[in-house]
């Protein structure tokens, strides 16, 4: 859907999306690094299940909502990459407790 | 020229709706006047719980009544008011709170009611999975629930008006006044005249009692509550401490409220509240105690509702003790929601039968004045 | 990494670093007051300047000469004193002007004696069938991940919708070499002579000839269809085809991406929260707060710069954000004010000469009912998945307004507290009505304003009174 502009001379940061190594750029919100990678990202909703993929990436539609180094419901597309982090996709309700 | 009508009734709370509604069924025309619309105000952003646990015994009576008519809820309303009886437990701390729900338990059964029940920890690990370890037991109201408070004070409000009571919402009652048998009370352009006036209106109705003659020991409040996104399953009946600030509910749709009692600043006149964020990070604390799984859930809203509460945590709830036709339902000081449904029947008997078998005798205006009738 | 704010009062605090807050932040610094500037984004610049200290676009010519106008701005709020934190989500502000802020997953809480709002905007809602589909975004959202990651549509893409923002995003992704397949212009017709009358002050003000050219530019390398009057995503848990009406035809086509907009509107969620009176302003179509000529509101203390105040663009959010903070050095060191170098006087004329053409904007891009009132199985509430159908039906068993409808339908509810569904729901609930949206209102929109964890709440300092408090209510 998106791919990076030649221009871009960022390093890069490895991130892990749902275990699997995704590289991203530095300055990358989690978002737009998981929109970059070309993986299904598609969280599934709370409410019935659908699929839902970023809307806004500016911190208003939460349709972004991912689990970051386990804290999950966060807004991927206020939250930097970093290297190592942990993203897992949610799907459906989040469990609590785990 | 005012128009008559059997009965005024001021105040779009449950309460207020209730007694309407069951007006109606009796046979009379009333008019409900609200100043902002049905459940604006505490009746429509509580907890929602249907409690007849841990009460002060002066209402049980009238909380069993009601009871009777939630678990038929539907019936009366064609609603189904999202009532669900999962039971409440109110959950003992320690040894020390586990020894006064035991007298607790003692005491309302030489009285003869037999609604609350002793638990001891492996049946309140049973009801309440999720519950921190160390608590010794508690107490359990099986027939207890929850409903939705919006859905359910519309739902009496619309039903009220389905059988012919006139509704008018977005203006205040005003320049109450008695004179020839009837009282009068103005609303917007229009004026009403009845030989019945029900005062149910909440945080208001203090003023309207002083106004008449009989001022009561009551002050406006505004519990507060928040609620999370949405979780799995992990909780079926609602939960109370003896001890701590806190109710604990999970609904249907998987949110969970956290209330207790943590009061906001209320500003009454403008119809608005000032949360107290680090009251309700006292509530979180005793959460995050109490339900680790809990830890990581979001906080998505708090809120709270204006209402009236009495000294004495009593509502005043019967005939006037200087007025012949008025009536008051109000101050019920944090735990209304579950008595209106009953309240409204029982003032409905009230006012048509002259009595009723519902013993509300404790709850009257009388033990603040002495009756002048 | 993150740091909690120095103090626990402050003169002023300014929430929001895009156009407004950098200006006022900075003008508030430089006359000595205690300053401090929370913005939730991880670099100054709000939207219109994104990721303008780390944008990896380095040929300056593709973002355009109004994006670099950010970084003198930026430049000078850090010649100043302000205390600047981002990543910092302001959750709860109240009428006391105490602001609770969460920073690195913990709470803190400020008091000021003057808050400026610079919150900036959102874009418009576009509730059409299958927006909710993956593959469905807006166009400031692709503009967001253009300037601030350089990165651009390649598949098949659309853009749909109408105003200045989306011709801008067209030209910047063909700049970068970005693939655009068709431009669907929802622009009425008859909105070109509604605007006619204004059309004098628009073609003296600078956004005529630069939205001119843009749009030269994007008509000689990518098809664009004006007159669209139906709009329709859809694809099986993914974006397949766009469908449109246009000059009563309808044409279906094979899309990746599609990118909708159709304008921005004030994001009130803070201000309302704060109990900040708003009105409907019929011309943009949108809650206003109701604001004096220096951007203070309704609650004493509070006051607000740039679109949060209505949509003004950013150059007049530049303004209005140093009105607001030379309002605030009035207030609270006057001797100061001689420090700053713009007067009042000047400061009021540079807003007049800034909102020119505005009128013409406004009118003009005036979005089409049909493309701001749904109808049917199109959702209105994306965090509830809520339709039109069943707003409707809640309007026909007595819901009244939008909050009567949350106990209903659990609009607005959601984690993202109608910033998505609101206005939709307010004039789908008007028309049903026969009211207007100033009569139907809006939610009553409570902190938190953005989720925080129970954890981070119970994290935050109790009150002794609470502590000890051992006694059921």
């Amino acid at each position: 859907m998106f791919r990076r502009s030649e221009q871009d001379k960022r390093p890069q940061v490895q991130i892990f999306v749902d275990g699997v190594a995704v590289a991203a750029r530095q300055g990358d919100t989690v978002s737009a690094a998981l929109l970059a990678s070309g993986q299904d990202a598609r969280r599934s909703t709370a409410v019935s299940g659908a699929p839902r993929l970023p809307y806004c990436m500016m911190g208003v539609c939460f349709d972004c909502l991912v689990t970051i180094d386990g804290v999950g419901n966060r807004q991927g597309c206020l939250v930097p990459v970093a290297e190592g982090m942990q993203i897992e996709i949610q799907k459906g309700k989040r469990e609590i407790g785990r | 020229m005012s128009k008559n009508v059997d009965a005024i009734v001021i105040g779009g709370g449950i309460h207020g709706c209730s007694t309407t509604l069951h007006l109606c069924l009796a046979g009379l025309k009333p008019v409900l006047i609200e100043k902002d619309y049905a459940g604006r105000h505490a009746s429509g952003v509580n907890a929602g719980g249907v409690r007849q646990l841990a009460r002060h015994i002066p209402e049980i009576p009238l909380s069993i009544r009601s009871m009777g008519i939630w678990e038929k809820i539907t019936d009366l309303l064609d609603d189904d008011c999202s009532f669900e009886s999962h039971g409440q437990v109110l959950v003992a701390e320690d040894e020390d709170e586990l020894a006064v729900c035991r007298a607790r338990v003692a005491e309302l059964n030489a009285l003869g009611f037999t609604h609350e029940e002793l638990i001891d920890a492996a049946e309140l690990r049973r009801l309440v999975p999720a519950v921190a370890e160390t608590c010794p037991g508690g107490v359990v109201s099986r027939r207890d629930g929850a409903a939705n408070p919006a859905q359910t004070t519309t739902a009496f409000r619309r039903k009220a008006e389905r059988l012919g009571a006139t509704v008018r919402e977005g203006v205040a009652a005003g320049n109450i006044r008695y004179s020839d048998g009837l009282w009068h009370v103005d609303a917007g352009s229009e004026s009403f005249a009845a030989p019945v006036l029900v005062n149910a209106a909440g945080a208001w109705a203090g003023k309207i009692a002083a106004d008449l003659g009989e001022p009561v020991p009551v002050e406006t409040v505004a519990p507060m509550l928040m609620i999370t996104s949405r979780v799995p399953h992990f909780i079926d009946p609602v939960v109370i401490l003896r001890g701590r600030k806190l109710s604990f509910k999970q609904f249907k749709n998987g949110t969970v409220l956290i209330g207790g009692g943590h009061l906001a600043k209320p500003y009454q006149d403008r119809n608005e509240t000032v949360l107290d964020w680090k009251s309700l990070a006292t509530s979180a604390q005793t959460v995050f105690e109490l339900f680790p799984v809990m830890r990581s859930a979001t906080i998505v809203r708090a809120w709270a509702g204006i209402e009236a509460k009495m000294k004495d945590d009593i509502p005043v709830f019967g005939p006037s003790s200087r007025h012949r036709g008025l009536y008051h339902q109000f101050g019920f000081s944090l735990h209304g929601f579950q008595l209106g449904p009953g309240a409204g029947a029982v003032m409905a008997e009230l006012i048509v039968n002259g009595g009723t078998q519902t013993r509300v005798s404790d709850l009257g205006i009388d033990r603040f004045h002495p009756s002048t009738l | 990494m993150t740091v909690a704010p120095k103090r626990e009062d402050y003169d002023v605090v300014v929430i929001g670093a895009g156009p407004a807050g950098l200006a006022a932040a900075a003008t508030s610094a430089e006359a000595g007051l205690s300053t401090l500037l929370l913005d939730e984004n991880i670099g100054p610049g709000g939207q219109v300047f994104r990721a303008i200290a780390s944008t990896p676009v380095t040929e300056r010519n593709q973002l355009g000469a109004d994006y670099w106008v950010g970084a003198d701005l930026v430049q000078s709020l850090r010649a100043s004193n302000a205390e600047v934190i981002h990543r910092a989500t302001v959750w709860s502000l109240d009428r006391n002007l105490d602001i609770a802020v969460s920073i690195g997953g913990a709470s803190a809480f400020v008091k000021a004696k003057r808050v400026i709002l610079a919150i900036g905007a959102l874009e418009r809602p576009f509730p059409i069938p299958g927006w909710t589909l993956p593959g469905v975004m807006t166009a400031g959202a692709a503009q967001t991940m253009l300037k601030s990651s350089a990165l651009v549509p390649d598949g098949r893409t659309v853009i749909a919708g109408q105003g200045p923002l989306l011709w801008l995003l067209a030209a910047q992704i063909l700049r970068l070499g970005g693939r655009i397949d068709r431009i669907l212009d929802t622009t009425e017709r008859g909105n070109y002579f509604a605007a006619l009358p204004h059309a004098f002050a628009f073609l003296t003000s600078p956004y005529f000839a630069k939205g001119l050219s843009m749009m030269r530019e994007v008509k000689a390398k990518v098809q664009v269809v004006s007159g669209v009057t139906e709009l329709a995503a859809s694809g099986d848990g993914q974006l397949a085809s766009v469908s449109y009406v246009a000059g009563g035809k309808r044409e279906t086509i094979p899309t990746d991406l599609l990118l909708l907009h159709q304008g921005v509107v004030p994001n009130v969620n803070l201000a309302m929260a704060a109990g900040i009176e708003h009105r409907w302003d019929d011309l943009q179509l949108c809650w206003s707060p109701v604001l004096d000529a220096s951007g203070n509101s309704s609650v004493a203390g509070i006051a607000i710069a740039g679109d949060g105040a209505g949509i003004g663009g950013a150059n007049a959010a530049v303004v209005r954000g140093r009105i607001a903070a030379r309002a605030a050095v009035d207030a609270l060191a006057p001797a100061s004010a001689a420090k700053l170098p713009a007067t009042m006087a000047t400061l009021r004329s540079d807003l007049a000469k800034a909102e020119r053409g505005r009128l013409f904007l406004d009118t003009l891009f005036r979005p089409a009912p049909q493309f701001r009132i749904p109808s049917g199985d199109t959702i209105v509430c994306r965090c509830e998945e809520v339709t039109a159908k069943d707003v409707l039906d809640s309007v026909a068993i007595g819901a009244t307004g939008p909050n009567q409808l949350k106990a209903y339908r659990r609009t607005g509810m959601g984690p993202c507290q109608g910033r998505l569904c609101g206005l939709t729901v307010t004039e789908l609930m008007a028309q049903a009505r026969g009211k207007t949206p100033q009569e139907i209102g809006y939610y009553r929109l409570r902190a938190p304003v953005k989720p925080i964890t129970l954890a981070e709440l119970a994290a935050v300092p109790k009150s002794e009174a609470d502590v000890k408090a051992v006694v059921r209510g």
